[in-house]
């Protein structure tokens, strides 16, 4: 079975700050990041689609005490696509000792940074989320 | 199936040791063995849980040489499992099935971790890895921010005020400490105030110091037999009767992280298998890594509804003497968690209690007990219904 979206491909959009996604072709549910499968029925029959980059912030930490390779603090946040489909990653352009549950429910842009890899990881792009000001 | 049996548990003290994982295992296994009156060559297969052994001694395939330090013979496999925190938890499931399947009749089970002699940047790098290494772990997210997200999501859902929360997950950490200060075996032994713990060091909002597990060393086995044989070695065999396991992705498939879907699956068989109930259950050892973790944990098993569990600690029904014990042996939090070890140190507490062993923190006449073991971020969890 070939995959519809590869982690490579998925890379590429990211750095392209167009997001693709999978849309199964029997219950419509989208399924971002991409996998072999749908994440809701099983179903391996997608479509692939670019998705829209605004989402809503569901939950957040600011990580103080970091992994090797990270400069704490910073912040990350689980966000909810509008295609219902949920990513991690981080909220930029705010002071991390001004996070507070305030935070959840409001809207974010959605781009990419490139992550640079260890001794046990190669260079990743991840989502980074910019709050839309109103 | 058979009917299968714990003839005996045994587990080191958790905390910092200086032997290593091959010694600290070798020697709690063959006290397991002595204690029951049995001989290595009587072992006939060594279900290994180990996780960091690559990282913390530069050692993988760990199990074929504790295997040969134990003195076990060349025709019983010892094989390693890994499965993050509940690691111990799955190895001792598989002897379990094995056992009831006829296939052997006596395995060890167990696991081992050294973690103390990781930096702590390299612990909580490696920790990491157990996160999803493409879509997850490159944000730089920890364990304790997947749990710090599970507390603001909890707070978020429930409509509870993050500082009314925090104050009741303090109170989490006061009692497995309380229970920690009368467990000779806990890494930590001493009593600490809801104050402690709102005073700690914040590692990732809301999660300060005092809301985390320590990282600890430590070994446990468990001897796993038929029923039969179980009787002959001790007059307080422990009969396992139900388990069950299950398996999720990451967060961003999981997408709830309150819920713990995977935990509610695999205590959903273990209750079946049983054919009892939350309500029926005396002791529980859960996995508290967090002290929003046992908060969870005590919903997605049944004892609390949904987003009514979270003052359980603060309103003493987790306590010994309230509605269900609740990490009598002082938990991950102060007992300590050695990954690897972790589950089979949860066993030997519910076997000690079961046999009216646990002394100062015994539940009175414990019929029951339940073991809970996650692994990674909700991605593995292992239960098993223990009874006397
Ligand atoms: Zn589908």
């Amino acid at each position: 079975m070939e995959s519809k979206l590869t982690f490579k491909q998925y890379q590429n959009s990211l750095q392209e700050n167009r997001f693709l996604g999978l849309e199964c072709k029997n219950c419509r549910v989208y399924t971002i990041p991409p996998q072999a499968v749908c994440r809701s029925c099983g179903s391996q029959e997608f479509i692939q689609r670019q998705v829209s980059n605004k989402g809503i912030i569901k939950t957040f930490t600011v990580i103080r005490i970091a992994a090797d390779g990270f400069k704490p603090p910073f912040i990350v946040a689980m966000v909810e696509m509008g295609q219902g489909a949920y990513l991690m990653g981080n909220i930029v352009g705010i002071e991390p000792d001004s996070a507070n549950m305030e935070l959840i429910g409001k809207k974010v842009e959605i781009k990419a940074k490139l992550v640079k890899g260890d001794l046990y990881s190669k260079d990743i792009w991840t989502p980074v989320f910019e709050m839309i000001s109103v | 199936m058979r009917k299968v049996a714990i003839a005996e548990a045994c587990m080191t003290r958790f905390g910092k040791h200086e032997k290593t994982s091959l010694e600290l295992f070798t020697e709690i296994g063959l006290t397991t063995i002595n204690r029951a009156g049995l001989y290595p060559r009587d072992i006939q297969a060594l279900f290994l849980g180990n996780c960091l052994g690559g990282f913390g001694e530069g050692q993988a395939h760990m199990a074929p040489f504790v295997h040969s330090a134990m003195g076990l013979p060349m025709s019983s496999p010892a094989m390693r499992f890994e499965c993050a925190c509940a690691t111990a938890t799955v190895a001792i499931r598989n002897a379990a099935l094995l056992v009831g399947a006829g296939v052997y009749d006596i395995v060890l089970a167990g696991g081992v971790e050294k973690t103390t002699n990781l930096s702590t940047s390299l612990a909580t790098r490696t920790f990491a890895m157990a996160s999803h290494a493409q879509y997850e772990t490159p944000v730089g997210i920890t364990f304790p921010g997947v749990f710090a997200m599970a507390a603001h999501m909890y707070a978020d859902k429930y409509n509870i005020p993050l500082i009314e929360l925090k104050k009741h997950m303090a109170e989490v950490a006061v009692k497995n400490h309380y229970y920690g200060s009368k467990n000779l075996k806990a890494h930590f032994q001493k009593e600490i105030t809801v104050n402690d713990v709102l005073s700690g060091i914040m590692v990732a909002d809301p999660l300060q110091l005092l809301d985390c597990c320590p990282f600890s060393d430590g070994a446990s086995a468990v001897l796993i037999t038929t029923e039969e044989k179980a009787k002959k070695i001790t007059k307080k065999p422990i009969y396992i009767a139900g388990m069950g396991q299950a398996s999720a992705g990451g967060l961003y498939v999981q997408q709830d992280i309150t819920k713990a879907m995977a935990r509610k699956t695999a205590s959903k068989q273990a209750y079946l298998e049983a054919g009892i109930k939350p309500s029926d259950i005396d002791v529980c050892e859960l996995h508290d890594c967090f002290t929003i973790a046992e908060i969870i944990a005590i919903e997605a098993l049944g004892f609390f509804k949904a987003g009514k569990g979270y003052d359980a600690a603060t309103k003493r029904h987790t306590y010994i003497g309230g509605k269900v014990a609740i990490n009598t042996s002082g938990g991950l939090k102060a007992k300590g968690h050695p990954i690897g070890a972790t589950g089979a140190a949860q066993v030997t507490e519910i076997v000690e209690q079961l046999r009216d062993e646990a002394g100062k923190r015994q539940v009175e006449g414990a019929k029951i007990g339940f073991v809970d073991t996650m692994g990674g971020d909700f991605g593995t969890v292992c239960n098993i219904i223990l009874t006397a």
